[in-house]
Formats: C-alpha cells, structure tokens, sequence
C-alpha cells in the first residue's frame, strides 16, 4: 500500500484524465437524449452545435403523445379509456417485463435449488443442456418460436414475448450458482423436525437465496424490457406495442422529427435507467454470481 | 470443478430424489423445454425444408440440404458472414483490452467512484438498443447530426456515415462498442478485487514493477474471467441486430449474418417468407458460436 501512494505518477495523471474525458463521452447519447428531447427546432436543426438547450420546450413530447391513441388498457376484453398510444405501450412494457420477472424467479429458485441440491439421476444432462442454450443466440430459434406462438394462438400478445424469456436458462443457472451454498446441514435438520419439501424451500431455501432472486429479479426485467429483437418479431399492432417497438416505428417514417424521436427515446430509457439506478447493487452481484463457472 | 460424490444411495432415498428433484424442475423445464429446447431443434428440421410464412404446418417439404448448399453459393450470405466476422474480430479484443483498462484504473478507488464509473459505462446497456441506436441516428445524421455539424462548422465538407460503405460499418462497430463495455468492466473490477492480496505484496517486497506484478501475478488468476468476458462479448457481438436493422437496413456493406437471417425470413418477399433457408443460416450460425465457445472453453480449462 505504502509504496503506491507514495508518489503520484505520471502514468497516474494522464490515465485519470483519460478516464474522466472517457466516462463523458460515454454519458454523451444520453445527455445529448435528454437536452434532445427539449430542444426546439431551430436549435436542433441550427447550422452550429447546440450544446445546450436555448430554449427548453415541451413541444416534442406533445408531438409524439398525440401522434396516435389507444386504449390505455385491455382486461378480459374491456377496455380502457383512450389515451396518447404511448401510454399504453409504456404500461404493455411494463406488464410485460414484469409478468417475464415473476415468472422467472419462481420457476427459476426452484429449478436452481434442485439442480444443487438433489442428486436426482439426469441433472447432469439436463444442467449440460442449460450451459449450451446459454450460448446459443437467441434469435436462431425465433422463427421455429413464431410459428409455435401461431399455433397456441398467441402470437402478438405479449405472451409470446414473456414465455421464451422464462424459458431463458440463465437463471436457472444463476439461481443454481446460490443455492450451492446454501448448508446441506440446514436442510437436513428441516428435514429431521418434519418439514416437507415444499416448507424447506419456503422457509430454509427462500430467505437464503433471497439475494440471488434480487439479483435474477433486475437482470431479467432490464433484459425483458430492452428486448427489441424478440417484441419486433413477435408483436405486430399497434395495441400490443411495447415502447420500444413504438420509438422504433418513429424511426421508420420517411421525415423524421429528431426532436420528437428523443423525446420519445428519453420516455423509454427514463423508466428503466431509475430501476437500475435502484437496484444496481443486486444487479452487479447477478452479473458476477452468473459469471463463476464451475 | 469436481464435486465429492456421493456414497451410493439406497433405492428408495433415490427414487425420492428423483421425485422431489423432477418436481421442482418441472415449471422451469415446461419453459425451457417448450420454448428453448423444442425450437431449437424445430430449427434444425426447418432448415431441411422449404418451410415459408405462408404454410399451414410447421415443416414444409423436405429438401435434404439444399439450404446449405444454396448457402454456400449465396454471394449476400458470404459478405454477410464476412461482416459479421469483422465486427467480432475488431470490437472482441477491443472490448476487451478497454474494459481491463478501465477496470485496473478504477477497482482500488473508493466505492463511491468505482461505483460511479461502472454506471456510466454500464449506462448505455440499460439505455436500451432502440433509445441508443435513436441518439446515434441523430449524430450521424446528413444534416443535423453533431458530427457533420462539427464539420461543417470546420469548414469541411459533412460525411455520409451511415450511407458511405466506407463509413457505415465503423460506425456500427463503434455504437456496438460503447454498448458492449459495461458488463465486462462490472466483470474484470470483481476480479481485480479478489486478487490474492499477499501474492501482489510479496512480488513487491521482492522489488516487481507494476507492469510484472500485472502480467506475473495478476494476469493469470483473472484469466477465467478474461476467457468467460471473451464468450459473451463474441455471442455479443454475433447477434448485434437492432443497430443495423434500425440504421442501414444492412445497406452500405453493413448486412450482418443476423440482420440477413431476418431479412430472408420476414422482408425477401413480404408475403412469403424463406423460413427453411432462414433456418439453415441460423443453423450455421450457431455452429460456429458453438464452435468458437467451446475453443474458448477448452483454453480455460488447461489453464
């Protein structure tokens, strides 16, 4: 320790310059989304740089919530009350992401606590499975994915987006790498005071892994919600649209208004850059946890 | 890592295993199975087939390998291919030799910085393909792109960055760069810190520079997680999608084998998409991430 802060090098200097100038263009795009968003057009579209809003507007936003409506909900056929169409894309996204987070850390705790902690005979093939899906790229499997939605009828329901991201092994694979720690000492005594299987896991397993749940939690609703590829291929109007499906129609158009593209980019990135800010504690550890391989 | 087996168990406490073991799998193994496992290998049979949009059943005809021998003569695959295996071999070791840089400059800091840095690297993953690649389109923008208008205002003539096939592929390079750092650096500062402290000691007691106890001492025991970085940023980058079918369309020397994988199933002709042939290059595709993982895998195991 000593020897290192003795002096402060050269070498120090520059790099922690380097680092500093580096972490400002790497907040560039969002800054320049967000001062975007709010700029006029005489600023955008000015023969010199704008580095910061002249005039700070609403405008953009306005443009890009009355562009089209929607019914901000559909529940069992009702629906609700019309709104700018980017509410309800806002609210489908967060269904979806939340519904494909649910589902994922039930089904996955206990898959990962299986694969730990039973010796039941085939885990080891189905654990090798796991490992190479991990690898595969998602997109190969999406047309053989699109025809099966087809046939179970579910195809652009938000649905077809939620299950193949459950399906997604990287958590069992992540909540397998916590519940390996997990004492075989504690189950055992559960076991000896009577507890069943179903009340272990309540009561032993859960509250000990809960820190891996908080980890798959985050990673899988920040995944499910910028999941461009998968909502492109499976949803198709405009009722089922998640936000990023509705930013990415705003490219599409022939002009496009930069203005109200960013605003409509920061009405996206907004939301799920808070959670993250949130929770980035849980996700750093599930990043590291689903790093170490065994 | 080998686990110590386990004394052989009595039959009954085996069948109990596998009962209890299958039942908390089954949720997870009906998504898995259903729509993980099943397509992959429907992939496989479609890519034997002339299966399209359009067919009523899964599988169309069967048609042997046809796919794959049309495959190999189909100049658009081969510059595809080609494409794809630039954006890997340029932004892989860049990535990589980055977020190292950047995780040795910022891991011994206090928490609150080393914090901040990994957000702001970590900050255009969470951003969102679309938002991100949004922004980007702004930039390079003809006309009121900052760069051109930088430019412009230098008094030289504006580049057509996304529509100069000089340019466009770079640029692609480029934004799949900064979105790509962010894991790797979370990744390498966790390792960086679990580095035994007394080995880095005793080579400085015995008088190592900083460049020797990096390539003598530390080096080696990050090395899984280099080789682990080295696998998700070359599946990273194979599947890197959104930039290119939101910027170029794959015009302008930018088709990627992904981008050309959508392209044949959905866009070739808009009412009947080539899924079979989609398939067989899916097929390829994977095989050769497989291929690639697993050299990748077997390097980390003889270290």
């Amino acid at each position: 320790m000593k020897s290192r802060n003795k002096q402060i090098s050269f070498y120090g200097i520059i790099s922690m310059i380097l680092l500093v100038i580096l972490a400002l263009l790497f907040l560039f795009p969002l800054y320049w989304i967000i001062t975007g968003a709010f700029k006029t057009g005489a600023d955008i579209y000015a023969n010199e740089v704008v580095w910061f809003p002249r005039e700070w507007t609403l405008k953009n936003f306005e443009l890009m919530l009355n562009k089209r409506t929607s019914p901000l909900f559909e529940i069992f056929g009702i629906q609700g009350p019309v709104g700018p169409a980017a509410y309800r894309w806002l609210i489908n996204t967060v269904v979806m992401s939340a519904g494909a987070m649910l589902l994922t850390c039930l089904t996955a705790s206990m898959a990962g606590y299986a694969l730990a902690k039973k010796r039941f005979r085939g885990r080891s093939i189905i654990f090798g499975l796991i490992v190479c899906a991990m690898a595969l790229p998602k997109q190969v499997i999406l047309i053989p994915l699109l025809k099966e939605m087809a046939a179970l009828n579910l195809t652009d329901t938000l649905w077809a987006v939620i299950f193949p991201t459950v399906g997604w092994p990287f958590g069992v694979f992540l909540m397998k790498q916590f519940s390996e720690s997990i004492p075989g000492e504690m189950l055992e005594a559960a076991r000896i005071d009577g507890a069943g299987e179903l009340r272990t896991f309540n009561t032993v397993v859960l509250p000990l892994v809960k820190p891996g749940i908080g980890a798959l939690a985050i990673f899988t609703f920040i995944n499910a919600w910028n999941d461009y590829f998968m909502q492109l291929v499976m949803l198709s109007s405009n009722e089922q649209y998640t936000i990023s499906m509705g930013i990415s129609t705003l490219m599409g158009e022939s002009t496009i208004d930069m203005g109200v593209l960013m605003a409509g980019s920061a009405l996206a990135a907004t939301p799920i850059i808070v959670v993250f800010l949130i929770f980035q504690k849980y996700f750093t550890q599930g990043i590291t946890m689903g790093a170490v391989k065994g | 890592m080998a686990k110590p087996q386990k004394q052989i168990m009595s039959r009954g406490i085996q069948r109990h295993e596998d009962l209890s073991g299958y039942s908390f799998m089954l949720p997870s193994l009906v998504f898995f199975i259903g729509f993980v496992v099943a397509p992959m290998i429907i992939c496989i049979l479609m890519s034997l087939t002339d299966a399209n949009m359009q067919g009523d059943g899964l599988l169309g005809n069967f048609i042997g390998l046809d796919n794959f021998i049309r495959l190999g003569q189909d100049p658009v695959f081969r510059e595809a291919l080609w494409n794809t295996f630039l954006i890997v071999i340029v932004s892989v070791p860049a990535t990589c030799i980055f977020s190292l840089w950047v995780s040795s400059r910022i891991y011994e800091m206090n928490s609150f910085s080393r914090s901040f840095y990994r957000i702001v690297f970590y900050l255009p993953v969470v951003t969102g393909s679309v938002a991100v690649t949004a922004v980007w389109k702004w930039m390079f923008d003809n006309y009121s792109g900052v760069f051109n208008t930088i430019l412009n205002g230098m008094g030289m003539e504006g580049i057509n960055w996304l529509g100069d096939p000089r340019y466009a592929l770079w640029c692609i390079i480029l934004i799949l760069f900064t979105t790509s750092v962010g894991q790797p650096i979370v990744l390498y500062v966790s390792a960086l810190g679990n580095v035994d402290k007394s080995l880095v000691e005793a080579a400085e007691v015995d008088g190592a520079t900083n460049i020797q106890v990096f390539w003598s001492v530390k080096w080696p025991q990050i090395m899984p997680t280099t080789l682990y970085i080295l696998v998700i940023t070359t599946i990273n980058s194979f599947q890197c999608f959104a930039l290119i079918q939101l910027l170029t369309q794959g015009s302008s020397g930018t088709n990627t084998v992904m981008y050309h994988i959508y392209y044949t199933a959905f866009k070739l002709t808009e009412v009947n998409g080539h899924f079979g042939y989609a398939n067989a290059m899916g097929v390829v595709l994977a095989i050769a991430i497989g291929i690639l993982s697993a050299i990748q895998f077997k390097l980390a195991k003889e270290k």
